[in-house]
């Protein structure tokens, strides 16, 4: 197991990237802690897969550095590194069994038979297939396949991280669970570093200790599921995480004072932006309450979906979205007030911090 | 709900049943019936049993065509199929070279047969051919005419550079659907170069491959315009096939009867053999799957 940085990775699919628009990464500087559980959480096409590749040796940065406990690995080869990753779709060598398919990356090093047996035993144990060791690959089902692709990485006693790429893409909604949770008690038994990428939030907050959010290449928030949720420090995390995502409204401030339109907010302590800067408040629709103080909204739409009601409409314009909880009734006329916990000001769509 | 059942449906059928009836059944029929009468001309016909069939199989005549088929054939496997592959797996993958390969790939296949044989007709002969001068000044004694062994390197050149493409591009299209992280993954495990082609490369080829053999083996064992325009079976009757052999007995002999009954004995070789062909390599692709 290794710690893992990043120094300042940039990475362009361009063979001379000049602007910032040409680089896939813009600029990622972080470290990975050894055993650390870690997700990066983004959508579609904002780098997460390339850092991945980077890390695994797959792709080659076009600028910074990597290391692995301090010794730098940016030009040693996928095999010099010695990580294990695991695809999005499963990826088993069909006509081998499944003892064999974990045995082959211990073959290809040249490990002695003994010790290949040994380790394949133990790793077909913990992956749950030790009754199907002499079966061939081929015939299995998804997740067993998943399995046999992580076991392929496990088997390697001595491995630097253990890197998924959205594993669970193809698996079964009943079996996702279940393959998370034995991911999970994986992590905390033998104490990988693990690196998650997916795009599904459920899956990043539970999974990992610490969520990395990228967004357009860069990473936008570094932080532990709740720090998400609480103190999105991007609006980008505020839509993308929670289910319905943070509402964000254009305000102008006046120290600790928002306006919106007419209507004014008190906020919970003072803001300071640069003079010319965007402002908006973000405030998710758990921190909204709904009665007859507070400012006129209107009300379009009201889903009722079990244990509380999203309610959906507009003040002075802007979309709001409102969590209700079962029994509380809505007004005929209502407003809504914001809690001033969930209150966070951003400027240019970063967070500000707000002075008491 | 209670279910109607309606035999004028099969009226539907009847179109493809006609065109079925006038281009497979009743030929194969006409041939059946020629296979087992006699005639002198006149449209005059005879009952003859099997006998046509007991002659053709007591004859060397035929048994030396089969075999020189089967040795056609198995050569021309030997060859397309391997090489077929290594072309397939040095063909670039992506950028300009991939339709300029594929170009190249494809013209071969284009050229109509007859043409493809007096291509290598003319191409071969020491008078005025371009390979047979060419060879002649290099003092090699290449005549396709009178030796029997150039003539068979004459013809199975000529078919790899015909055919070898089609194998190429089966394998190809076998090769491009592997998704990139098979290739990603065998690097992480450390698999070389050779375990890479046996263990991805070559299973996920392998239904393409059963497609590729299956063809080359009936077009190979079929074969008939190209050494016909190239050799007309000779020297002697040293590239004399099956099918050469039954167009000399059936036109040029007009043997309407034994041809018909070595028709359908070389029908009934081509049926099974490509039979065994697709269950022995079906069956090996299952006995893995389990």
């Amino acid at each position: 197991m290794a710690r893992i940085d990043l120094d300042h990775i940039r990475h362009s699919y361009l063979a001379n990237p000049v602007n910032d628009e040409d680089f896939a990464l813009k600029e990622v500087h972080h470290a990975f802690d050894d055993g650390g559980a870690y997700a990066l959480l983004g959508p579609s096409g904002c780098g997460k897969t390339s850092l991945l590749n980077i890390i695994s040796g797959l792709v080659q940065p076009s600028r910074g550095r990597i290391l692995f406990d301090g010794a730098d690995v940016t030009q040693l080869s996928t095999e010099r590194r010695n990580i294990a990753q695991v695809f999005q779709f499963p990826v088993i060598y069909d006509t081998m069994t499944v003892y064999d398919n974990l045995a082959f990356p211990l073959r290809n090093r040249g490990v002695p038979e003994a010790d290949i047996s040994r380790r394949v035993n133990e790793t077909l144990e913990i992956i749950g297939l030790a009754e199907r060791a002499q079966k061939r690959a081929r015939g299995l089902t998804a997740d067993q396949k998943q399995k046999i692709s992580l076991g392929r990485g496990l088997v390697r006693s001595d491995v630097n991280a253990i890197l998924f790429d959205e594993p669970l893409t193809v698996i079964d909604p009943h079996m996702k669970w279940q393959l998370r949770s034995q991911l999970k008690e994986l992590h905390k038994r033998f104490g990988y570093t693990m690196v998650y990428v997916t795009h599904d939030q459920t899956e990043a907050l539970t999974f990992a200790d610490t969520v990395v959010v990228m967004y357009e290449g860069e990473i936008v928030q570094i932080g532990t599921p709740a720090e998400l949720f609480e103190r999105p420090s991007h609006t980008f995390v505020g839509y993308f995480i929670g289910s319905p995502g943070m509402n964000v409204l254009p305000v102008t401030l006046d120290g600790a004072i928002a306006r919106l339109g007419s209507h004014t907010i008190v906020l919970p302590g003072a803001a300071t932006s640069e003079a010319r800067a965007r402002t908006e408040l973000g405030i998710r629709p758990e921190y909204v309450r709904i009665g007859s103080e507070g400012l006129p909204m209107q009300v379009r739409a009201v889903e009722d979906i079990g244990r509380h009601k999203i309610v959906r409409g507009s003040i002075e314009g802007c979309e709001l979205a409102a969590i209700v909880l079962e029994g509380n009734e809505i007004p005929a006329d209502p407003h809504a007030s914001f809690d001033p916990r969930g209150i966070n000001i951003y400027a240019n769509s970063w967070r500000q911090e707000l002075r008491a | 709900m209670e279910r109607t059942y309606n035999n004028k449906a099969w009226f539907l059928v009847l179109p493809v049943l006609v065109l079925v009836a006038f281009s497979a059944i009743i030929p194969l029929m006409t041939v059946v019936n020629y296979s087992v009468q006699d005639t002198f001309g006149n449209n005059q016909f005879f009952w003859a049993g099997l006998d046509w069939f007991q002659d053709v199989l007591e004859s060397n005549r035929f048994w030396n065509a089969l075999g020189r088929n089967l040795i056609f054939s198995a050569i021309i496997l030997a060859i397309e199929i391997p090489l077929g592959i290594y072309i397939a797996l040095n063909m670039p993958k992506k950028g300009w070279g991939v339709p300029v390969c594929l170009v190249l790939m494809a013209l071969p296949l284009l050229i109509p047969w007859n043409v493809v044989g007096t291509i290598w007709q003319v191409f071969g002969r020491v008078d005025i051919g371009l390979l047979g001068r060419t060879l002649a000044a290099a003092g090699i004694d290449y005549n396709y005419v009178q030796d029997p062994v150039d003539a068979w390197l004459t013809i199975i050149v000529m078919d790899v550079w015909h055919w070898t493409s089609l194998v190429v591009l089966l394998c190809y299209a076998g090769l491009v659907s592997i998704p990139d992280a098979y290739y990603q993954a065998a690097r992480i495990d450390g698999a070389s170069r050779w375990s890479v082609f046996r263990f991805i490369q070559l299973p996920k080829m392998g239904r393409v491959l059963l497609i590729a053999v299956l063809l080359r083996f009936m077009d190979s064992f079929m074969i008939y315009t190209e050494p016909f325009v190239v050799t007309g079976g000779g020297p002697g009757n040293e590239t004399t096939f099956l099918s050469i052999d039954l167009v000399k007995m059936a036109i040029g002999q007009f043997d309407v009867g034994p041809a018909a009954a070595m028709s359908l004995v070389y029908f009934l070789i081509v049926l099974s053999l490509s039979w065994v062909f697709y269950t022995v390599m079906t069956n090996q692709g299952q006995e893995k799957g389990k």
